[in-house]
């Protein structure tokens, strides 16, 4: 019923515009004013997102020396650019495993609308304002060989030997699941929430357990939603960039495909090498979410919510 | 008897599951807290090294990260950047919401996808093409190109924010207006942007948030005298040989206390959700 009024308003409201610019001059009755609304955003985006990106691949196709694609080859040949990819993935992949697989069964817990809810996802938005910059100065304190952990651990005599978990692989793996679980775990709880509980209902009803109901209710209604998940978290895993070089060690073990594309453009000033190391983190970027989406396509595709019949 | 045990084997390994994952969770607030708490010390201490406190208190660090950084100059940086962003971003989103919200037109899946590249693309790929263009034309380096770069993701922000919210205003309050004889810009001020109060006081809210922590596009294209806090804060701790560690902890409570402040601002308008993922439920009407 309503969606019928909105549609008959919206008409009245089309009729009235026709009328007003008939009376003018009449430019070009099919062309509805209302879309002017939306040309300075789609200008800014297309000025700012688009135009430098296509910039950015034709620049990286104009190398200062050499052939057209020597950017590409000189990526590819040389010994402190290539394994920037390995190294970033090595971070990532795990990470994003992690922050996906642990958010999973902690958000299907709270699924329930409650307090503690409430409370937990409050606390839980805060690492994710504060920042990767924040995270890595406080992981160094916080880490470091003097630090509390490290105490504690050698005051309980739960490991004696000095620990090792700043300027090097693991503190960048420790920083990435800081800020990218509580990410991971609302996001997987906003799907979550998004799902009818009149569905899981009839199920238990029928006697489905809360582990079966996970198994054959949830995780096939989840399954877009975790797959977008597990690719948002991946991408902002891989694009890692201040913790690599703060908590990390920016030379060696933790440099990452970022740093390699920020050193080509502000220290050597090579921004057609910078462009086309971009273009590769994109690509690489593009190839695992595409794998990731083609895998969705395996599990259900339908509606989340139960039909009122 | 069989069915019994069974019964009591699920029900411990139940037990021992959720006992897990609230393990897991407590250790992971607990650990954050602490690294907080590890900063928020450190910040304050006289002297610490290898005890569980240090060994004496001050506020010194306070005082001279305050000149070392030139704190009160980066402050009003930062608050003109974010100023703008939130200004500038409401200024090119909510129009382009409405439409969006309103009307089908040939590409309008374009164009919502437009909008939803480039808070799926992260910052770093992206940025590093901008701030090269940026550049040619002279505006990086200067406190307009940075927000314009900030625009980047907020702009699309805002339009995903409103857009459900545009969505449940009934329209027959627009024909009524426009039946009153209220042209499109005096319907817009005097009828939507009162409707739409919650909704962009929610949007500029979250854009605020997430500007003041946007590290990277405002790292690739700032200058000298346009940092932002957090880039400032990145430096502080990169030259962290250079200065005592108390000295940047301090600069990191300064920008904790900024971010959290408007944290808690936002969190009484915003579900905490909607800072990483688009409004899924009804907003309230208003």
């Amino acid at each position: 019923m309503t969606a019928v009024s909105h549609h008959a308003s919206r008409e009245a409201v089309k009729d009235d515009k026709n009328m007003t610019t008939a009376s003018h001059a009449a430019p070009r009755a099919w062309f509805d004013p209302a879309l002017w609304l939306v040309v300075p955003a789609a200008a800014f985006m297309a000025l700012l997102f688009i135009y430098p990106f296509l910039y950015g691949l034709a620049l990286s196709f104009a190398p200062k020396e050499g052939d057209w694609l020597a950017n590409y080859t000189h990526f590819f040949t040389t010994d402190n650019l290539w394994p920037t990819i390995a190294t970033t993935l090595k971070l990532a992949l795990p990470a994003t495993l992690i922050n996906v697989g642990v958010a999973l069964p902690i958000a299907f817990k709270m699924r329930a609308k409650s307090r503690h809810q409430r409370w937990v996802t409050t606390i839980l938005v805060i690492p994710i304002t504060l920042g990767t910059v924040l995270i890595a100065e406080g992981l160094l304190t916080y880490l470091g060989p003097k630090g509390w952990l490290s105490q504690f651990l050698q005051y309980f005599h739960l490991y004696d030997a000095p620990i090792r978990l700043t300027h090097n692989y693991w503190g960048v793996l420790l920083s990435l699941i800081i800020s990218g679980f509580p990410f991971a775990f609302l996001l997987i709880l906003s799907y979550i929430t998004g799902i009818d509980p009149v569905l899981a209902r009839a199920a238990s009803t029928l006697g489905a357990d809360s582990r079966s109901q996970f198994r054959h209710i949830y995780l096939p209604l989840l399954a877009p939603g975790l797959a977008m998940c597990f690719c948002l978290s991946f991408v902002q895993a891989f694009s890692v960039f201040p913790s690599a070089v703060l908590l990390g060690s920016p030379a060696g073990p933790t440099r990452v495909i970022s740093i390699a594309a920020y050193e080509a453009a502000f220290e050597v000033y090579d921004y057609s090498l910078a462009s086309a190391i971009a273009m590769i983190m994109g690509f690489v970027q593009l190839v695992i979410v595409a794998a990731v989406l083609a895998l969705r396509g395996v599990f259900y595709r339908g509606p989340v919510t139960g039909g009122k019949g | 008897m069989t069915f019994t045990r069974g019964v009591s084997i699920k029900r411990w390994f139940d037990l021992a599951w959720s006992g897990l994952l609230w393990g897991l969770m407590i250790l992971f607030v607990v650990n954050v807290a602490l690294m907080i708490a590890a900063v928020a010390t450190n910040s304050f201490a006289r002297r610490w090294l290898g005890t569980w406190l240090p060994e004496g208190w001050t506020t010194q660090w306070y005082t001279a990260a305050w000149k070392e950084f030139q704190l009160d100059s980066i402050l009003m940086v930062t608050a003109q950047v974010v100023l703008a962003v939130v200004l500038l971003s409401l200024l090119i989103g909510v129009p382009a919401a409405y439409t969006l919200a309103r009307r089908n037109f040939p590409g309008k899946r374009l164009l919502l996808l437009l909008f939803l590249l480039p808070l799926m693309v992260p910052p770093i790929t992206y940025g590093i093409p901008m701030a090269t263009v940026l550049y040619q034309v002279q505006l990086a380096g200067t406190i307009y190109g940075v927000i314009l770069a900030n625009l980047i993701p907020a702009a699309p922000f805002v339009i995903l924010v409103m857009t459900p919210f545009i969505e449940q205003i009934d329209p027959n309050l627009e024909s009524a207006a426009r039946v009153f004889g209220a042209g499109t810009l005096r319907m817009f001020w005097y009828v939507l942007v009162p409707l739409l109060g919650p909704g962009i006081l929610a949007a500029s809210l979250l854009v605020l948030v997430r500007t003041i922590a946007m590290f990277e596009l405002t790292f690739l294209t700032a200058g000298a005298d346009s940092q932002t806090l957090v880039v400032a804060l990145y430096y502080a701790v990169f030259a962290a040989g250079v200065r005592a560690p108390q000295s940047v902890d301090a600069m990191a409570m300064v920008y904790m206390a900024v971010t959290l402040a408007w944290l808690l601002i936002a969190l009484r308008f915003v579900n905490p959700t909607q800072l990483v993922s688009r409004v899924k439920e009804n907003p309230q009407p208003a």
